[in-house]
């Protein structure tokens, strides 16, 4: 791996954030390479939510550093983070119901044609793109007019994270994606997060589902109480070991 | 406007349903907007053949048809920027009252010889100036628009008053006269002004950036903000629009009525958001044209109308005008 290409999409290093008296992250050092699912996982407080509340700037850390392709940044909003690839696609989607589908995949990155002040949207080029964002990671959706109001809730995420994918983003980070969705649909979002691993995209997933995180990871990082207590290849451990982990039964590795 | 009118043959859903005009309609009819919007052009048309059946002679007259499109320009024009503010989920009560403040300064500019262009152009700056402020206090201070709004209707209000001393001023201009009785062809000068306004606002809400920002933060502010459009410049914008085409709309009254008159216009106000609400647009936001509430305010227009031609005193005016909005509010919740 080691080379031209630098190792890890992203590494996190000491990242500490507290909240008033609460450590909510006491020192966190995590990393995703390119190309694989990198899962975190953890019970509720254990620090996950901030984590990637840090990453995808939401939050600033109070100390600790971020690199993206082997290279420090530093980043204190969400727009800023985006614009160094990382895209984040919340429990809550963040599509606008009554929007469209294109618009909602354009939404604030609007193609426009014209000159100076006579500056209008190009829609025939962001429905075409649009449409090509989807067909790339092949979801199927009716139309990319329809708008999302009339979607299902598998749809809805595929459109989330087909957005997330789609602008050139090296890391994806994904809160609990299936939490909603019924089998199938869970089993249509996974091929999909396994087509963006085949488009070299690293990708953090939050999950409490452990045999989805068996099924996806290629690497497991186990939270609690805002410290990383381990973190090995998937294919290494099993869902005992990390129910054990994580309700800290056993101490740790890493 | 509805959405078929405006879809490139090019796009997916134009292949899969053919290219025909059979299939963008049968398309166009599973989205909500079609509905809303073509049910108002339906009631309006409905009124005006009841009107014409019942007062032939009297209603469906040349005459009677320009007085409609005259009487409906200036709440058109305040429509516009109503229907703005709610489609980001927000109301500005304060349109009637920011008019009459913008008719008073237009008065008090007049009376000291400022030229017609300054009056005019200070007549709509103050309404775009208590606009903005409407939406800096809304956006930055994140209070209650209805009460906002609702104070401000009372500052412009007091404010109409102290600068004008209570009393109308009349205004003598050949210019204002000339634009309110004229036209073009058969349509008057003033419908034209607020048709301009009407066509550029659809374009603005549907073809430019701000407009589907406006559109997002009425729809869902948090996905919105996560997506980095700023919330706060949307309010204040729309709120400064609003304020600034009631501040013009002044302008028109003053032409038609050859005076500033300090008295607030109630009826603008429910007017605006009666049209707003019976042209389809969400008061939850996110969803909504500019052609629905525009249909809808010659449709409210061409009822008060009919009912003063067919001889029905006015306060039951007031009391049929507020059961349609009700009515009408009804139906749109219901479907």
């Amino acid at each position: 791996m080691m080379g031209a290409v630098p190792e890890y999409a992203i590494e996190v290093r000491d990242i500490r954030k507290a909240f008033g008296s609460v450590e909510a992250l006491r020192g966190v050092s995590i990393s995703a390479r390119p190309g694989e699912v990198t899962a975190i996982v953890g019970d509720n407080g254990a620090g996950k939510s901030t984590l990637i509340k840090c990453i995808s700037g939401v939050y600033s850390a109070d100390s600790g550093e971020i690199r993206i392709d082997g290279k420090l940044v530093h980043f204190t909003t969400p727009e800023e983070s985006r614009s160094f690839g990382i895209e984040t696609v919340y429990q809550t989607l963040g599509l606008i119901e009554d929007l469209t589908i294109w618009q909602n995949l354009f939404l604030n990155r609007e193609k426009m044609k014209g000159v100076g002040f006579f500056r209008i949207l190009n829609k025939s080029a962001m429905r075409d793109e649009a449409a090509s964002m989807l067909r790339n990671l092949d979801v199927y959706i009716p139309s990319i007019k329809s708008r999302v109001r009339g979607l299902s809730g598998g749809q809805r995420q595929a459109v989330a994270i087909s957005r997330a994918a789609g602008w050139g983003s090296k890391v994806v980070i994904m809160d609990e994606p299936t939490a909603a969705l019924g089998v199938r649909e869970t089993a249509k979002v996974e091929d999909l997060i396994q087509r963006m691993k085949g488009q070299g995209l690293a990708i953090l997933l939050i999950s409490h589902n452990f045999d989805q995180v068996l099924r996806l990871a290629d690497h497991v990082w186990v939270m609690r109480q805002g410290n990383v207590m381990a973190g090995m290849r998937a294919s290494d451990t099993s869902g005992d070991e990390l129910v054990a982990l994580i309700t800290g039964t056993s101490a740790g590795r890493k | 406007m509805n959405q078929s009118s405006k879809s490139p043959a090019s796009s997916a859903q134009a292949e899969e349903a053919g290219t025909s005009t059979l299939g963008k309609i049968r398309t166009a009819s599973k989205d909500p907007f079609f509905w809303s919007n073509w049910i108002v052009v339906v009631a309006f048309v409905l009124v005006v053949l009841v009107f014409g059946i019942i007062a032939p002679h009297t209603y469906l007259t040349l005459y009677n048809l320009n007085n409609i499109l005259v009487a409906s320009a200036i709440p058109a024009i305040i429509v516009v920027g109503q229907t703005f503010v709610v489609a980001t989920a927000g109301i500005d009560l304060s349109v009637s009252s920011m008019m009459t403040l913008g008719a008073v300064i237009f008065g008090l500019t007049f009376t000291n010889n400022w030229p017609l262009w300054s009056c005019a152009l200070a007549a709509t700056a103050v309404g775009g100036i208590g606009g903005l402020l409407n939406g800096a206090i809304i956006a930055l201070r994140k209070i209650n628009d209805f009460i906002v709004t609702l104070g401000m209707l009372s500052v412009a209000a007091g404010m109409a008053l102290v600068f004008s001393n209570g009393r109308p001023r009349q205004i003598v201009s050949a210019p204002l006269a000339r634009l309110a009785i004229g036209g073009f062809g058969q349509i008057p000068y003033l419908m034209l002004i607020a048709l301009v306004i009407a066509i550029s606002a659809h374009f603005v809400l549907f073809n430019t950036r701000f407009g589907t920002h406006i559109l997002a933060t009425g729809g869902d502010p948090e996905a919105a903000r996560a997506m980095g459009v700023s919330i706060r410049k949307v309010k204040i914008a729309v709120y400064g629009i609003s304020g600034t085409l009631a501040g013009f709309a002044a302008i028109l009254t003053i032409s038609r009525i050859g005076a500033a008159e300090p008295a607030a216009n109630t009826s603008i106000l429910l007017n605006s958001v009666a049209a707003v609400v019976l042209g389809g647009v969400s008061l939850f936001g996110g969803r909504g044209t500019v052609f629905g509430p525009f249909v809808a305010t010659l449709l409210l227009q061409s009822l008060t109308n009919g009912l003063t031609v067919v001889g029905v005193a006015d306060y039951y005016q007031y009391v049929s005008i507020g059961l349609v909005v009700i009515l009408s509010a009804a139906l749109v919740r219901t479907k």
